[in-house]
């Protein structure tokens, strides 16, 4: 019944795919230590030979790489190969602040996009399909991989890139787009944008959508899926591990299964480094299995999800990952409480307001405050100044009730927040720390 | 009988108002009746056009979020007591007035206008009619 591009591997019986992964790991850590000095490094400064990881019972032994080794050794400090054979860079967005470069070898390139096609098929494509890639072409990983992907698949590919929306959706209807790819906040914004030149689901062919490079949350999702008529999928990915489609999601949209023939993963506590049991929340951490010019062991993603191993409805025995709660950079610690813009984003679509919302923090006589912009839409709007404000009250109170704190809620005048054609800017944090 | 009244949402901050006037100076919209209820941050603006549908659209282009609501013009006689005589009938009638302001009249002097926003409009407009107080429909109100 399922739609794989690899059934053999999708579909691999538990055990193979741990014999797979014992035997890729043993490879790919003596790849580290013959071909990335930085690492070895790091393998002897715990007394570590290649010798000394017999199975994947020996991964905790190994040191971890995290986001300030890649600065550390930028630019080429971490390649597994030589400049000669490799391909391609690609770069992530900074959005944190932190720019990171990845190298590609042809089979690298190869592997990601094998990748984002089983991507692609698991949210229902086939040669069929007219896929529009509305993720940014460039640097940024998002373009390029689904468009490699949606090639294998075989299906008529749309390179559109992000921006530009009024032509995105005279693409999708002229063209018959029926899977569209971009970030879940230009998806809202495009659905937004179709509302407003008063088109319906049914005016559209999409049927399909698939949505990452940033966290969103289950009622966005729902948001998104009634506006345009689609069911719309969770993909995952880092640009240090290859781009999108490291995880995705099927069509039981409970989780984003693994790709554990090129990864392993494992969630460790963020403050000891500890490995969790199955099902606890925490940081997700990767180990590549076939990867030439940059082969990551134990990269920290700082992303905070937990794993599953129940069998799937679809089929596939690749583990599944959570929806992300959030990446600890994304994190807010106000007053001394974990907030998470996922959850402020929840309240509000379960209120009835938009996804476009704005968070700003900042400090006060050394206490933190939360405001929290959203923009009055007219399902919202009475004249009824009584009505507005106790409105206004619901959401204080719904947000207080998720976080465990009191936010102040400002309604503001529609299309003031900026829209993101890429990732939304949520957070504004003014405190001077 | 009612009238249209048409409500804005605003934020508040200097200019916001400016705006919204602007737009409809553009459209060549007059203005009968306005009145602002405001908290510190936001504020509604309800206002009695001559061209509902055409206040509506203005309004939506230039990015305002608006929602009409039927509200009753009233004739009130500007005497003393003019008005406590409207919100008798209303307060006999158990009817609910959830906000009244007036509007631009006429020359005539010895009539006032103002608009009623009420619990329940048919129930308002007959106890005000059966005590003999004018309630005006839209023609009447663009003839003022």
């Amino acid at each position: 019944m399922g739609n794989y591009y690899q059934p053999e591997i999708e579909t691999m019986p538990r055990e193979q795919i741990r014999k797979l992964q014992n035997e890729r790991l043993l490879k790919q850590v003596r790849h580290a230590w013959n071909d990335v000095p930085y690492y070895r490094k790091k393998m002897q400064e715990k007394g570590l030979t290649p010798d000394d990881i017999k199975s994947m019972d020996d991964l905790h032994l190994l040191p971890f790489l995290t986001k300030a080794d890649l600065r550390e050794a930028y630019p080429y400090g971490l390649m597994g190969r030589p400049l000669k054979d490799c391909v391609r860079i690609q770069s992530t967005s900074g959005t944190t602040g932190q720019r990171v470069v990845a190298f590609y070898t042809l089979n690298d390139i190869h592997i990601w996009e094998t990748m984002c096609a089983r991507a692609i098929m698991a949210a229902g494509g086939t040669n069929e399909d007219v896929v529009q890639v509305s993720y940014g072409y460039g640097l940024f990983t998002g373009g390029p991989g689904l468009n490699g992907g949606s090639h294998l698949v075989g299906s008529l590919t749309i390179p559109a890139s992000s921006g530009n929306t009024d032509r995105q959706i005279m693409f999708i209807k002229d063209l018959s787009a029926t899977i569209l790819c971009c970030t879940p906040s230009y998806a809202a914004f495009i659905g937004e944008r179709m509302k407003e030149m008063g088109m319906s689901p049914n005016d559209i062919p999409l049927k399909a959508g698939i949505f990452g490079a940033e966290a969103w949350s289950e009622s966005m999702r729902r948001d998104i899926e009634a506006t345009m008529g689609i069911k719309a999928y969770d993909i995952y990915g880092l640009t240090e591990l290859c781009g999108p489609g490291v995880s995705f999601e099927c069509s039981d949209q409970h989780g984003m299964h693994i790709n554990e023939d090129y990864f392993i993963a494992e969630i460790i506590d963020p403050e000891t480094g500890e490995v969790l049991p199955e099902g606890s929340d925490g940081e997700l951490v990767f180990t590549t299995l076939e990867k030439e010019a940059f082969p990551l062991i134990r990269y920290r993603t700082r992303d905070i999800t937990s794993l599953s191993h129940e069998p799937c409805p679809c089929g596939r025995t690749h583990v599944r990952m959570s929806r992300l709660k959030g990446r600890t950079d994304d994190m807010l610690i106000i007053r001394g409480v974990n907030v998470f813009p996922s959850q402020i984003e929840t309240v509000l679509i379960n209120q009835g307001y938009p996804a476009n919302y704005q968070i700003i923090v900042d400090r006060v006589n050394n206490t933190d405050t939360l405001d929290v912009r959203v923009e009055m839409t007219p399902e919202m709007f009475t004249d009824n100044l009584g009505v507005v404000n106790q409105r206004q009250a619901k959401l204080v109170e719904g947000l207080r009730s998720m976080l465990g704190l009191t936010a102040k809620v400002t309604l503001v005048a529609p299309k003031s927040i900026t829209r993101s054609e890429g990732k939304a800017v949520r957070v504004i944090d003014n405190r001077k720390i | 009988m009612s009238v249209k009244q048409i409500s804005v949402f605003l934020e508040n901050r200097p200019g916001c108002l400016h705006e919204m006037t602007k737009a409809l100076a553009e459209a060549n919209i007059d203005l009968r009746g306005l009145s602002l209820a405001e908290t510190s941050d936001f504020g509604i603006v309800r206002l009695i056009v001559d061209d509902v549908a055409g206040t509506a659209v203005t309004l939506r282009d230039a990015g305002f979020v608006a929602s009409l609501t039927d509200v009753l013009a009233v004739e009130v006689p500007n005497v003393p007591g003019g008005l406590n005589k409207v919100l008798e009938v209303l307060d006999g009638a158990g009817i609910n007035v959830e906000y009244m302001y007036a509007i631009l009249g006429n020359k005539k002097s010895d009539t006032a206008y103002m608009i009623f926003r009420v619990s329940d409009n048919a129930k308002a407009s007959s106890a005000l009619s059966g005590s003999g107080v004018k309630i005006m429909g839209a023609e009447e109100l663009s003839a003022l």
